[in-house]
């Protein structure tokens, strides 16, 4: 039957469920790919005939081979978007600089994508809380303790709290 | 590694599938007792049991999902889709009087997913069959959450009669 190698590299990344990334299965994709001209060509062969022979005995068999292309399409678009969502992921675990034996992983399309991301990501995170920036890739998880240490920009004088607490706030002391 | 990020395609609602989720994909990869309607000229090779050239109407095949849907046509002059028997009457009336002691892992790995997809196939108990999926989550339903909520530490052997994907459909995390 068509589409098994399709199913085959969709099987090897759902099989990781915990979002690790498998090596790029180039030698999958390839196959893939073969199977999907080796389709297309058997059709435009006789999608040709059908039409200047009037044989349309043929028609479910294009319809077949073409659902077949349609699905190895999905596979293919499918396994890369997944990797890429993984990819993503590494990002925020590993930071921008990966480990090397992850990086052996990726095609080098996926490197470029790596890349573009982490610069999007900087640009953002630049433009976020003021001059420096905000580095959100750091304390993801909220803090345990009730109460924040902050540090006082501009002298405001006397500032009183909910609870009728006075604190002074004046530029720079942290409170 | 402690992944919170990583958030793949989830699979799609009921008669849709999600065309990106690894989930649909091997869902549709599923097989279902077919039967061709009409010839399908040169493509005899994928028949191992017959020799012709064709695929001759009126060959009884395991498709895969994605395959009779592609071809299905609501005319049923392309090919014609047989209920796997857990969704056929017997089951049924089965699943309708107690769906919880049903090892459901063991009717293959799909049953709420392949029950909606043949939904596709305008069988005339598609209404019945409908109910049933329905009804049999709503059944195991509470079940699975109890399960989920207080497997820690606990023997989950028992557990083996409810299949992976109830518990995922549960959204809960268990702490094996």
């Amino acid at each position: 039957m068509f589409c098994e190698k399709a199913i085959e590299i969709i099987r090897e990344l759902h099989r990781m469920g915990d979002g690790q990334l498998p090596a790029f299965n180039e030698d999958g994709i390839r196959q893939v790919l073969e199977e999907m001209k080796a389709l297309y060509e058997q059709n435009q062969s006789d999608v040709n005939e059908a039409k200047s022979e009037g044989k349309s005995e043929l028609i479910p068999t294009i319809k077949f081979r073409h659902c077949c292309l349609l699905r190895n399409q999905r596979c293919i678009a499918a396994y890369l978007y997944d990797r890429l969502l993984r990819i993503r992921t590494l990002r925020w675990e590993y930071g921008s600089v990966l480990p090397t034996n992850i990086r052996f992983h990726m095609c080098a399309e996926e490197l470029e994508w790596f890349n573009q991301y982490k610069k999007s990501l900087a640009t953002f995170m630049r433009s976020l809380g003021g001059e420096e920036g905000l580095d959100i890739t750091q304390d993801m998880k909220p803090p345990k303790s009730l109460y924040i240490e902050v540090r006082c920009l501009k002298d405001h004088g006397e500032f009183e709290i909910d609870d009728g607490t006075i604190i002074l706030l004046k530029k720079n002391s942290q409170v | 590694m402690e992944t919170h990020s990583y958030l793949p395609v989830p699979p799609g609602v009921g008669m849709e599938e999600n065309f990106l989720s690894l989930d649909d994909i091997l869902l549709s990869h599923e097989r279902l007792p077919s039967r061709t309607e009409c010839t399908f000229p040169r493509l005899g090779f994928l028949e191992k049991s017959s020799d012709s050239r064709d695929i001759q109407e009126g060959t009884k095949m395991e498709m895969p999902l994605f395959l009779a849907k592609g071809l299905y046509e609501r005319k049923r002059r392309v090919v014609s889709v047989e209920l796997p028997k857990v969704y056929k009457e017997g089951w049924r009336t089965v699943f309708n009087a107690d769906p919880t002691v049903v090892d459901l892992h063991k009717m293959g790995p799909y049953y709420y997913g392949l029950g909606s997809q043949l939904l596709h196939f305008d069988s005339p108990e598609n209404p019945e069959i409908a109910q049933a999926v329905l009804q049999t989550f709503i059944g195991r339903f509470r079940r699975t959450m109890d399960s989920s909520q207080n497997a820690y530490n606990e023997d989950t052997s028992a557990l083996g009669i409810w299949f992976h994907l109830e518990l995922k459909a549960t959204g809960q995390k268990r702490n094996d």
